[in-house]
């Protein structure tokens, strides 16, 4: 299959490992990989912001980038939720975006459901010895519905342990500009959802979007009880070495 | 009601310094939500119990004038006064007339969050006219001039000790903070001053079209008490309240007490086909129905918002919002808290200075929409409210400047690959052990509490280019 990767504005510019990890496991299942030039962001930012109209240009662009492809696969949960249920409404008016758009919908998956659900390959023979627990992000599990996919990868893994989180369901209160429109709300839920991390008992947070993990990460080395974190991706790039 | 006077910031810290507010608030919230997830999966079926309680919603609303006239027509053939009232400022002024005329001076009222909504106690009480609240959550609240921070649980962010102190100087002896002492001391308050009442003040979970029925839901029994008693009786609804007949009060009573406490049904569900009648041993001889608009027209008409008026008020939402948990509900600032309380609040009271700051209580984790018993899409609208206030120009200047340029360089991706690396650059000052530590605003918003990865000296999109560039 040729799959085109979208490389999230937040993998970008501050985890491209991410993404580059993300292009070698699927290679590494077979697939040719590209990465459309002139994508950027899905324009979740500015669209829950109330700012729709900057929102529909930077989700033209990213139409735009990947009209062309077969298949797109990004390494985020609340990316994907953005295209799925809020590009009908933004393109409502515009005939030929909202065809495009429904195009892009059918053919975007994030990655544990792309690879679970799509490819069917839950094991990719990674090995990684830890103790780790798994947050489930909002927009994955609600908006996308992605429940298992994650677990499948996880479970999959040798000699990873993975401990309930407990609360799970709780957001982390990242919430995107959330956390610096609200800063003072947003650390009072960071820093349960941190508590319930460290009580679980895991050296390792997982996830599927890097969000949800930046803010919890960034509490933890705040107060000095950093966690190790890893986006799903980076574990099973880093299993899949040894 | 000091809370009011505060501006947001002051209402968040105050709330998030209280220990006692949040421990209280995070029980209660998850009690109920725990109960709720058993009586729902109880049913078996719970999203259809949700798609049918929808459908009920979306075609009241959509026919209310139709449902409201019939409703009128019946509570009027029997003799009921039906006072239509545009704006609180209207409602409150049909019951102080009411309560003049009566030359009432004791009020007993069961709860109503319309009178809440239209802060009726207050002009009451400047009147002279003693109001006694006989819900025990609304009871305790009005002894703390406080206003309720839960639709369903009033007093939720009350611990019992401090119940049992507000109880004290009333009592004029010391009480123990133990469930049944401080009942038992709220029963004997009530069963006097239930006798003395001149007038009942009740609330209206729905309005059965059909038959003109007012239902209430208690588990106190107060309702009934405030219902019987009293000669003269008003009742408080919103517009909105309607179902059309006993067969979708069945489905809508089960969403509601299974969503709001756990419950099959509530302890008390009351229902009221006014006025006496001559057959009956009690009930008051005069009834007079009060119909609150206070801009739900306008909802109504305004098909972004309409699905906010199919609320039937349970508090699911409440219980499961990661927001609300932190905070209770006087942080709000306004009458209906929550994210329900979020959404409404703007639409009705129209004032993006005082309301504003709502919308954007909440990190859209959408926990929300999926508790609602009847689908609102509760963290859509919030969306849409914040889209609404931008679009009407009442965001910062800097807010839509950010935007702007957010919009610039994240449609061009070359251009943001240049910024980008220029950011890797200018970063270093705030770099502590490899992670940024601090930052101008509203940067420091973040880093204030977090610390963030650098911006990587090469984004991924370049990375690929080089990559593709060496093969």
């Amino acid at each position: 299959m040729k799959v085109s990767l979208f490389a999230t504005c937040l993998t970008n510019a501050l985890y491209p490992d991410v993404d580059l990890t993300m292009a070698k496991i699927l290679k590494h299942l077979g697939h040719s990989v590209d990465v459309p030039e002139g994508q950027v962001c899905c324009g979740q930012i500015a669209f829950n912001s109330g700012y729709v109209d900057d929102a529909r240009e930077v989700a033209r662009t990213l139409i735009d980038a990947f009209e062309r492809s077969e298949v797109v696969v990004g390494p985020s949960g609340s990316c994907i939720a953005m295209i799925h249920h809020y590009y009908p409404t933004l393109f409502e008016k515009e005939p030929a975006y909202l065809k495009k758009a429904e195009d892009l919908i059918h053919k975007s998956y994030e990655f544990t459901q792309f690879v679970v659900d799509v490819l069917k390959q839950p094991d990719l023979g990674a090995h990684y010895k830890a103790k780790a627990t798994y947050h489930p992000s909002c927009h994955a599990t609600r908006l996308l519905g992605i429940g298992e996919a994650p677990l499948k990868l996880l479970q999959h893994v040798k000699g990873l342990e993975l401990l309930p989180l407990p609360e799970a369901q709780l957001c982390c209160g990242f919430g995107g500009t959330f956390s610096v429109k609200m800063p003072k709300i947003s650390e009072a839920m960071v820093a349960e959802k941190a508590q319930h991390v460290l009580d679980s008992g895991a050296d390792i947070l997982l996830g599927l979007d890097m969000g949800c993990l930046m803010n919890i990460s960034g509490y933890l080395e705040k107060i000095n009880k950093p966690v190790k974190t890893m986006h799903i991706i980076q574990l099973l790039g880093e299993g899949m070495k040894s | 009601m000091t809370m009011y006077n505060q501006t947001t910031d002051e209402r968040v810290d105050k709330a998030l310094a209280n220990s006692f507010l949040r421990q209280a608030t995070r029980r209660a919230t998850d009690r109920l939500r725990n109960n709720k997830y058993k009586a729902a999966d109880e049913l078996g079926n719970w999203e259809e119990w949700r798609a049918a309680g929808e459908a009920i919603r979306k075609n009241v609303i959509s026919n209310l004038d139709y449902y409201l006239n019939q409703l009128i027509e019946q509570m009027e053939k029997r003799g009921v006064h039906v006072h239509l009232a545009k704006t609180p400022a209207d409602a409150v002024t049909v019951v102080r007339n009411i309560v003049r005329e009566h030359n009432a001076k004791n009020v007993l009222k069961s709860k109503s969050m319309i009178s809440e909504e239209i802060h009726l106690n207050h002009a009451l009480e400047e009147d002279g006219v003693e109001v006694v609240e006989t819900d025990l959550g609304e009871y305790i609240i009005q002894i703390a001039s406080e206003p309720p921070s839960h639709i369903i649980v009033p007093a939720m962010h009350k611990t019992r000790q401090q119940v049992a102190d507000l109880f004290e100087p009333i009592a004029g002896h010391a009480l123990s903070s133990d469930t049944p002492t401080l009942t038992r001391f709220v029963r004997t308050q009530m069963r006097e001053k239930f006798l003395r009442g001149d007038i009942g003040i009740t609330g209206c979970n729905f309005a059965v079209a059909s038959t003109g029925s007012i239902v209430m839901v208690t588990n106190e029994g107060n309702g009934r008490m405030v219902s019987t008693l009293p000669r003269v009786q008003i009742t408080l609804m919103g517009m909105e309240r309607i179902v059309p007949s006993f067969r979708e009060l069945d489905i809508l009573l089960n969403l509601l007490a299974r969503s709001a406490t756990g419950q099959r049904l509530s302890s008390y569900t009351t229902i009221l086909t006014p006025p006496k009648n001559t057959a009956d041993p009690d009930g008051p001889e005069e009834y007079h129905l009060v119909i609150l608009d206070h801009n739900r027209s306008e909802i109504l008409g305004d098909k972004l918002f309409r699905s906010s008026l199919n609320c039937i008020r349970c508090g699911a939402c409440f219980n499961v919002c990661p927001v609300y948990r932190q905070l209770g509900g006087h942080a709000y600032g306004s009458v209906y808290s929550g994210p329900i309380g979020s959404v409404i609040t703007p639409l009705l009271e129209k004032d993006w200075k005082k309301w504003g700051h709502l919308p954007y209580f909440s990190s859209l984790c959408g926990a929300c929409s999926e508790a609602c018993p009847v689908r609102i899409p509760l963290h859509d609208l919030l969306v849409k409210l914040r889209m609404r206030k931008t679009q009407s120009g009442h965001t910062p200047q800097v807010e839509r400047q950010i935007f702007k340029a957010y919009r610039y360089f994240f449609t061009r991706e070359k251009t943001l690959r240049r910024a980008l690396r220029l950011g890797a650059r200018l970063q270093w000052p705030f770099v502590r052990n490899q992670r940024i530590t601090g930052g101008p605003p509203p940067l420091s918003n973040w880093t204030n509490s977090r610390t963030l990865p650098m911006v990587a000296p090469k984004p991924f999109m370049q990375l690929w280019a080089d990559l593709k560039n060496k093969r």
